[in-house]
């Protein structure tokens, strides 16, 4: 484990209106770690996410990022150019819903083949070959790679989404309740297989969930949010088990036990 | 080296349940142990004393409410109830093992890569770490024809084994073990036995609830009792 953050977040601050959708929001990502988000409804945790994604403009504070040659910078001082690249290759992002993330007319193969593009991958032959190879991962029949997403069930279209966000191998991914709607039987295979990959590759990964059990499965660390703000952060099971705000408390003690 | 490989000091836990209106639960004070290589110290004392609570605050589960634990981590002493989380992660990976009582199932992953992926997380490639599986889930007396199955449907035993074959899989030098022969039958109850005598054999420095006799005679260096705090007071 690298002694440097891979991102850090100061004092991030989001309004809508005279709401304060996220309090002055401080954390650290580490690389190969698996951060989870939890909190209610309302909490804050998905605009914190796209927040650290730069869709919804900060009204506080700063996000660091360090570059593939170790320099941290603040993602608002980087020319636009940069941030974009950064989010084509770099970054990656999941959506809840996976329409937001694929282009539900195009083929399986296009989506993943896409993101490549974006990237500067120009040579035909192995963006296909690449494409199947991340059908495979995400376990879709490479068969099925010239039909559109749209004819998928909704699990083959979040695992494609993964795949389309993983092929150009990002560091950070963010995933915004990325099992949430699917029925509980894909929600497991697709918490193995996100378990995998982000070992596999090393991903440094923010999970925004409502879900502690995915926590627990997935995370090494979370954070609790309440109102807007971060009111407990640590080891994800310590949290779970030993929680000490009377938020992480209540949170812990709603769910049902099986 | 015989230097102490884990010394706890002054340790005291609280539960503070806000949901009851800040009630506050004492449940342990001024616990105090020190742990060497190849010693095994059986933790006594009625149910509901703290034996449990104090595991699972040695493995930073729990957060302490006062007191240190100073655990030997890469050749120097760390103390636990300060370390950070990713701190934490690093101990639990190379340095101290919890075997609980209960096997957390994961959806989908069979029991063979369950019980290899400590020594995966440790840095072992994967067929030398399920080839060590396979062989303590041999030895656990768990059918071949399992090893591929995830263990959600497996009886309480074989999932105990399971968990007990992950325990031991990779040679921590604190392992913390928790009833490790309750649902047991006494052929496996004596193969878990002989893999904490092998465990003390090789320097690993054990702290267990064992409440069966004979197996607490069998493993147990020594004793530490942790009373009730009414009762102590």
């Amino acid at each position: 484990m690298s002694d440097a953050p891979l991102l850090a977040v100061r004092e991030l601050t989001v309004r809508f209106g005279r709401t304060l959708a996220v309090d002055r929001a401080s954390f650290e990502l580490w690389p190969g770690e698996v951060l989870a988000i939890v909190g209610e409804s309302g909490s804050g945790k998905t605009s914190l996410l796209r927040a650290v994604h730069g869709d919804l403009p900060a009204d506080g504070g700063r996000v660091h990022y360090r570059l593939d040659d170790g320099a941290l910078v603040a993602l608002d001082a980087l020319p636009e150019p940069v941030r974009r690249q950064l989010a084509r290759t770099r970054w990656g992002f999941v959506h809840q819903n996976p329409r937001d993330g694929l282009r539900m007319s195009v083929s399986a193969g296009g989506n993943v083949g896409e993101r490549l593009m974006a990237a500067g991958v120009r040579h035909w032959g192995r963006i296909r070959a690449e494409a199947v190879e991340w059908l495979r991962r995400v376990e879709i029949d490479p068969a099925r790679i010239d039909d559109a997403p749209r004819t998928f069930s909704g699990g083959m279209q979040q695992r494609l989404q993964i795949a389309r966000v993983l092929v150009t191998r990002p560091r950070l991914v963010l995933m915004d309740e990325p099992t949430g709607g699917l029925d509980v039987s894909v929600q497991a295979r697709l918490l193995d297989l996100i378990r995998r990959l982000v070992a596999d590759l090393g991903l440094s990964a923010l999970i925004v969930t409502h879900d502690l059990a995915v926590a627990r499965l997935l995370a090494d660390r979370m954070l609790v949010m309440q109102g807007g703000r971060i009111v407990e952060a640590g080891l994800t099971d310590q949290v779970l088990d030993d929680p000490q705000h009377p938020y992480s408390q209540l949170l812990v003690s709603s769910v049902l036990q099986t | 080296m015989n230097e102490p490989v884990l010394i706890a000091e002054g340790l005291s836990k609280d539960f503070t349940l806000h949901l009851q209106g800040g009630v506050r639960l004492a449940v342990l004070r001024g616990v105090s142990l020190t742990l060497r290589p190849g010693e095994c110290v059986a933790l006594t004392g009625p149910s509901g004393a703290g034996k449990s609570t104090l595991m699972r605050m040695l493995y930073g589960n729990y957060l302490p409410g006062g007191g240190r634990i100073l655990v030997r981590h890469r050749d120097r002493l760390v103390d636990l109830a300060a370390a950070s989380p990713r701190e934490i992660v690093a101990i639990r990976r190379e340095t101290i093992g919890y075997v609980s009582q209960f096997l957390r199932v994961i959806p989908r992953v069979p029991a063979r890569s369950i019980v290899a992926e400590p020594l995966r997380a440790a840095g072992k490639d994967a067929g030398t770490a399920e080839r060590e599986a396979e062989r303590l889930l041999a030895r656990l007396n768990l059918p071949e024809r399992l090893w591929s199955l995830p263990p959600a449907t497996f009886s309480g035993g074989e999932q105990q084994r399971v968990n007990l074959a992950r325990g031991f899989a990779y040679p921590y030098p604190v392992m913390l073990i928790d009833e490790p022969t309750a649902s047991l039958d006494p052929g496996n109850a004596a193969v878990a036995v002989a893999l904490i005598q092998e465990a003390r054999a090789r320097g690993a420095a054990i702290i267990g609830i064992f409440h069966d006799a004979d197996v607490r005679r069998a493993v147990a260096t020594r004793e530490y009792p942790v009373m009730p705090l009414a009762a102590a007071a």
